[in-house]
């Protein structure tokens, strides 16, 4: 049976425990559910999820360790000498696996009886025409140590999966057998699905977690792995970034990380200002009508997808700006020379950030406590002027989180600057020069022909932990102070 | 003639606050019914009533605290030294500064004690330069009663400062832009006994400067320092009087039921 039948027997055999579990407990006091320890649902819930819940476990384990099984077998059937690398094994592994799915889309379609599949050899049977007749394509001869791998594969993966749905099955039955023969009026079943509840809880919890640990465990070796390759002074230290995939390549960081500043710089500039104000706006003067139509209208824009705004600086507002500020250009002044430049994507990823910084603004603003402005309207201040004196400085250190955040946001932002920037790294101060932020250049790294264990390809996981432990700190430090103020008023 | 003619200057003088057929709704909650009240200048007038009865919403018209609020409608006329406030030459910002207000719950801004209490003259130009500011702070804390406690701190924050002590700092904060008439909404209610009594024995103090209306839950405080109480019940004002009277021997049984404790 598939993994996906599986699924839907224990299911369907859940919901029979449910109401099975249900009606023996009622059926134990007469109906009078006035006995029971817990409400009857419970005793139901109490089936489902011992039947459930380990039969699921080994169902999800055993179809993610199959293939690795599997694998590691075959991979022993084919004989040292026929491949030089670890990069040739995995080539021949990948004909493997398709020469196995072949032999199975066969079996299926008639082309072939199981046996036949089991026991063709390549001396008899010209393999990849037979194979070409159910849609599966070779590139080349199938050599025979190959063929044996693919049989031993196909051998494995069918035990396996005839195995695993005995034990699933079995466990299934095991756990319905002993929940359903437990359940009594004095079961406290609300009492287990609580527990339940909690472990279900838990696991969501520490799956984050783990990913999140996996995912910073590997950038880290990673990146040690590429300073094993390129030395650390000079990945922090050079000021020139030319990577060259032949080999003496210099790899410094510098000016992709000038690059991402100077681009979240004049983000920020853009998004601070407009975006603070909007929130004022919105959080003081804006009637509550005004309020419910704009509200949702910024959040429309914090909901387009930051390639359709790479698409907008690339197509119009780098046009644009050569138009005011190129030679020739309406200022005449000859500054930008090409559409992509610091200033494209700067304005463009500062459009970006308005909404987030106006929406963050916006719910400190409301948190500063009525009473704050009441005392100061009670005074005779102005509006204006409660805002500028008492409400701007209460909300300031929950402004500056905001603000914090949104620069965040800007340091880890890709797609505008592939297409607003450009792809030069540079050390400059004209905001009119192409220049490329760290994000940019770990897409350039990766993309293409690289090879993986080359520095050229590694680098890119020093420049993301390095973004990472940017942002990081940055979001922490935001993170405090946003807390920090929040305290003030409880 | 001569005599009665004198006498009604005499009495219009002596008038600070006139109210007349004044309505107050919050959409369509009616919340003030047809009141009509004269406060006396130089005088402590207490509001009571029980809850929900609109003391702070009569309150809040008197400065016009209720245009913040959008669904308030205001109607009825009120003078305050004999000109209408609700009249569009009225700037209610003006008049804030000339009515000044202090909350149920102390509500000192983020800043120094210093930058409080100068909040005010310093938004209405008061000082003309850094040591008559300091004067008038000093002053206003001297006549709240908190200048020996605070004047070592005048840079701490003002939201470190007690309760009590941040009433004081409210009151202080208040009456340094050198208002007229003072509204107090429960300015006792957040404060220990202690408190309180300090911010009573503040309130006869400033009698002798402002008219002062103060909102109290507390029979007691009401006897104590006020000179006429007014009693709101369910948004019309039952009965208006010396305090002494209204205590002694309500008219309204009404009013006898409630300092008896029989409503609230
Ligand atoms: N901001 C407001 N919005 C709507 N209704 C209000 C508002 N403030 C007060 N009210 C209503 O007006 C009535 C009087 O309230 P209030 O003046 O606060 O009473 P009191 O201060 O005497 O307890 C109450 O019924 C209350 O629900
Ligand atoms: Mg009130």
């Amino acid at each position: 049976m598939s993994a996906s039948w599986l699924l839907i027997v224990l299911i369907a055999i859940s919901v029979a425990g449910y109401f099975l579990g249900r009606s023996r407990v009622m059926a134990s006091v007469q109906g009078n559910s006035r006995q029971l320890h817990s409400l009857p649902n419970y005793y139901g819930l109490n089936v489902v999820m011992t039947t459930l819940v380990p039969a699921l476990v080994l169902l999800i384990a055993w179809v993610l360790i199959q293939p690795m099984v599997a694998q590691n077998h075959a991979a022993s059937m084919i004989p040292d000498d026929t491949y030089a690398d670890q990069g040739a094994l995995n080539l021949l592994m990948s004909d493997v696996r398709r020469i196995a799915d072949g032999l199975d889309l066969a079996v299926k379609s008639g082309n072939m009886t199981v046996e036949q599949a089991k026991d063709i050899q390549t001396g008899t049977t010209d393999i990849r025409s037979r194979l070409g007749e159910v849609g599966v394509a070779l590139g080349s001869d199938v050599d025979p140590a190959v063929l044996t791998a693919a049989q031993a594969y196909r051998g494995v993966t069918n035990t396996g999966r005839w195995l695993m749905t005995v034990a699933v099955l079995a466990l299934a039955a095991a756990g319905f057998a002993w929940s359903y023969l437990r359940t009594s009026k004095d079961l406290r079943a609300r009492n287990l699905v609580e527990h339940g509840v909690l472990a279900l809880l838990v696991g969501a919890a520490s799956i984050a977690i783990l990913t999140t640990l996996g995912i910073v465990l590997s950038l880290i070796f990673n990146t040690i792995e590429f300073f094993k390759l390129y030395p650390a002074l000079d990945f922090f230290t050079s000021l020139t970034w030319s990577p060259s995939f032949g080999g003496g390549s210099q790899l410094g960081i510098l000016p992709l990380l000038w690059g991402t500043l100077y681009i979240s710089l004049i983000a920020l500039l853009v998004a601070v200002p407009i975006g603070l104000f909007a929130a004022i706006y919105l959080s003081e003067y804006a009637s509550s009508k005004v309020r419910s139509i704009v509200k949702p209208l910024l959040e429309v824009l914090a909901g387009i997808p930051t390639i359709v705004y790479g698409l907008f600086a690339l197509l119009t507002v780098g046009p644009l700006l050569v138009e005011i500020f190129g030679a020739g250009g309406f200022l005449g002044l000859g500054w930008m020379k090409g559409g992509t430049a610091v200033m494209t994507a700067g304005i463009v990823m500062g459009v970006m950030l308005i909404p987030f910084v106006s929406s963050l603004s916006d719910d400190i603003i409301n948190a500063v406590p009525q009473s704050m402005r009441d005392g100061s309207y009670g005074l005779g201040a102005t509006q204006s002027e409660t805002i500028r004196q008492v409400i701007l400085p209460a909300a300031l250190p929950g402004i500056v989180g905001a603000i914090l955040l949104a620069a965040s946001r800007a340091i880890g932002e890709t797609m505008i600057v592939v297409l607003g920037a450009g792809a030069a790294a540079k050390l400059s101060l004209n905001p009119f020069e192409a220049m490329t932020t760290v994000t940019a250049k770990i897409v350039s790294q990766l993309t293409g022909d690289a090879d993986f264990a080359s520095p050229e390809a590694l680098v890119a996981f020093a420049l993301g932990m390095t973004l990472f432990v940017i942002t990081l700190g940055l979001n922490v430090f935001a993170l405090y102070i946003v807390r920090k103020y929040r305290e003030q008023y409880e | 003639m001569k005599d009665m003619l004198i006498e009604e200057r005499t009495a219009m003088e002596d008038v600070k606050i006139s109210a007349k057929d004044v309505n107050v709704w919050y959409g369509d909650t009616h919340a003030i019914k047809d009141v009509s009240v004269e406060i006396k200048d130089k005088t402590v007038t207490a509001f009571i009533g029980p809850s929900g009865c609109g003391k702070s919403t009569f309150l809040r018209c008197i400065n016009r605290m209720n245009d913040t609020i959008d669904i308030c409608r205001v109607e009825g006329l009120i003078t305050l030294d004999g000109q209408d406030i609700y009249d569009p030459k009225v700037d209610p910002v003006q008049l804030r500064a000339k009515v000044g207000m202090v909350f149920q719950k102390p509500n000192p801004f983020p800043k120094s004690i210093y930058d409080n209490v100068a909040y005010g003259p310093r938004i209405h130009g008061l000082a003309r330069n850094k040591a008559e500011l300091d004067e008038i702070v000093e002053n206003s804390l001297r006549r709240a009663a908190l200048w020996n406690e605070a004047k070592d701190r005048l840079q701490s924050p003002g939201t470190g400062l007690s309760g009590g002590q941040q009433q004081r700092l409210c009151i202080a904060r208040a009456i340094a832009t050198e208002p007229e008439v003072l509204l107090m909404d429960e300015p006792c209610s957040a404060l220990d006994p202690i408190a309180t009594a300090q911010v009573e024995e503040l309130i006869d103090e400033l009698r002798t400067s402002y008219s002062v209306i103060i909102v109290t839950h507390s029979m007691q405080q009401a006897a104590r320092v006020s000179q006429r109480t007014a009693f709101f019940h369910l948004g019309s004002l039952v009965e208006y009087g010396e305090t002494d009277r209204i205590f002694t021997n309500p008219v309204d049984p009404r009013t006898e039921a409630y300092i008896t404790g029989r409503i609230g």
